[in-house]
């Protein structure tokens, strides 16, 4: 094979895994555009001869065309918001102090430690579904954005642990050890000297455990009805109760994926090194 | 000698703990692996201790501990060992697949081209997608009536009439299989491009040199330097597969048509919420951990290696 025909196979393959990865999600993004009388057509055609912002109009309206749906849309919207940033910076307070003294300060029992986060990542989350639930509505807290918060912790924090430890590893102690010698003390050489210089995992762990608690389902399925209810049980609820339009799913869709998506399109260098560092599921 | 050694260590450990350093160190770990542990493991030995009892929210008045009695029982159920036999299916296929595909994908991407920067980010895309946002964006794809998957194979002429995919118990599972792979397969290419990115030039000139062809290159350097990486992504890939799956399938099929595509999470939450046999719930859970258990180990294992390595 000549050198001219190897490169043109080279960018045909890289056309193929552009398509497929793309694929799907712009067809999602043409469907919310979409007037639903043009994708009804048989054949039908891919890229439609006029758009329309009526789907997404439907979602957020309130007077007029009033419906239950759309105060129900803008509130899930409010509620994944807050429990996901919430859970982030709280899981990323308590997680980055642990990881510290995991990766500087040996203590007894830090094996045991790491083997417990690693543990919990491998529990899954169907089976302690039932005894959180037990525990939620004992302390009242069924149904509420601390309660969620505080589930979410435990998945989040051994993920942010589990990255931070390995991140603030490769950073040499010698120049806390110099700042400590001026007369700082390990919290200040932390805050000072460490945090500083890991911005990158800091950037990283922060995409992480966002994505992680925007986009899960299960627990917010189970622990939220009315008050706390997130935007993917909104969704999940859109999708497979009857009566709904599958066109406003698709704009209710493209919304709850743009946050976790622009991040990760922006940042994708420092998911790529937590990925492979840490194998996160999120 | 031995025995002198963790002696030692002991006396070191206890030293480090009443002295200032190892007391700091607790004191900034402990709030962390509290709050774990209050919110998994004390749950997951409380269903632990569920699934020894008869646990019906509707019948309370027959609760009792029965031992194995629940395990026993889901050894001869159709229902749960139909649910064991789809998510076995689901999973090791969905693996297969990803692993074939993200080989793929990160061999391509791990050569020179004109925006390689820019599709390397791309490709994180699905990953990042919220996965209740996947499941709904394949079941419109799928709709018997509007979807693109209709539309696309009867434009190519694959089949002359629309079908109704996810009314065959086949075409159902080979679906949610293709919506499952879609999402996980970034998370295999991305694991694996960074290991090919970490072989050194130097193994392929000099194999060049030996007159290697690519597929010898292939054969031997490269596949050698990604085993490990493959091994822990298929690995934790399958865990996922038994474990996670719930709103995809949920959403897609609901686990139909007759029940071939309830998946384990399915079944365990139709015995749980739907039928109120928390007890019985707690047993699927379990049993379906404990055969996961084994690979996990492994996982595990290795997985630790590398953390007292670095």
């Amino acid at each position: 094979m000549s050198a001219r025909l190897r490169k043109l196979f080279l960018y045909f393959l890289v056309f193929l895994i552009v398509i497929w990865t793309i694929a799907p999600f712009v067809w999602l993004i043409i469907s919310s555009f979409s007037y639903k009388v043009d994708l009804l057509s048989v054949p039908l055609k891919w890229i439609p001869s006029r758009v329309t912002i009526e789907n997404y109009q439907q979602l957020f309206m309130h007077e007029g065309n009033f419906n239950v749906n759309a105060a129900l849309f803008s509130k899930s919207t409010m509620n994944s918001m807050i429990i996901a940033f919430t859970t982030t910076f709280l899981a990323m307070f308590l997680g980055v102090l642990a990881a510290y003294a995991l990766a500087r300060v040996k203590f007894p029992g830090s094996n045991v430690y790491m083997g417990t986060m690693m543990g919990a990542q491998m529990i899954p989350p169907i089976a302690i579904v039932i005894p959180l639930y037990v525990i939620l509505r004992q302390l009242n807290i069924y149904d509420t954005h601390f309660g969620l918060i505080l589930v979410y912790l435990s998945f989040v924090l051994p993920l942010v642990i589990w990255l931070m430890r390995s991140y603030f590893a490769s950073i040499p102690a010698e120049l806390e050890d110099a700042a400590r010698i001026d007369g700082c003390t390990r919290l200040q050489a932390l805050v000072k000297i460490v945090l500083p210089l890991s911005a990158p995992g800091l950037v990283s762990v922060f995409l992480f455990a966002f994505i992680a608690s925007w986009n899960e389902y299960l627990y917010a399925f189970i622990y939220t009805n009315v008050n706390a209810k997130t935007l993917p049980v909104l969704i999940g609820e859109f999708s497979t109760k009857l009566g709904l339009e599958y066109l406003r799913i698709a704009a209710a869709g493209v919304i709850a994926s743009l946050p976790p998506i622009i991040l990760a399109l922006l940042f994708s260098r420092y998911l790529v090194k937590g990925l492979t560092a840490g194998s996160v599921k999120a | 000698m031995a025995n002198l050694n963790i002696k030692k260590s002991k006396e070191n450990g206890l030293r480090t703990l009443l002295s200032g350093k190892g007391f700091f160190g607790l004191s900034l770990a402990v709030p962390a692996f509290l709050a774990v542990f209050i919110l998994v493991f004390v749950p997951f030995i409380n269903s632990l201790w569920l699934s020894f009892q008869r646990y019906d929210l509707a019948r309370p008045q027959n609760n009792a501990f029965i031992g194995l009695g629940n395990y026993v029982n889901l050894l001869s159920d159709p229902r749960f060992l139909g649910s064991l036999k789809a998510s076995a299916i689901f999973s090791l296929v969905s693996v297969a697949f990803e692993l074939v595909l993200g080989i793929g994908i990160a061999l391509v991407l791990n050569k020179k081209f004109i925006g390689q920067g820019f599709v390397r980010g791309l490709i994180i895309l699905p990953w990042a997608m919220p996965a209740v946002v996947n499941a709904a964006m394949w079941k419109w794809i799928f709709n018997a009536d509007y979807g693109a998957l209709n539309a696309l194979v009867t434009q190519l002429g694959i089949v002359q009439e629309y079908q109704i995919w996810l009314a065959n118990p086949v075409s159902a599972m080979a679906l949610l299989i293709l919506a499952n792979v879609w999402k996980e397969t970034a998370f295999t290419a991305i694991l694996v491009l960074a290991a090919l990115q970490g072989i050194p030039d130097v193994f392929y000139e000099s194999a060049r040199v030996d007159g290697a062809n690519a597929w010898h290159q292939f054969r031997h350097i490269t596949l050698p330097m990604i085993t490990s990486v493959v091994m822990v992504a298929g690995l934790l890939q399958v865990i996922w597969g038994f474990h996670h799956p719930f709103e995809l399938a949920y959403i897609v099929t609901g686990g139909g048509p007759y029940s071939t595509t309830e998946l384990i999470p399915l079944r365990i939450y139709a015995q749980t919420f739907r039928s109120l046999r928390f007890g019985y719930g707690a047993s699927i859970a379990y049993l379906t951990s404990l055969l996961l258990l084994i690979p996990a180990v492994f996982y595990i294992r290795n997985a630790y290696k590398k953390v007292v390595e670095v």
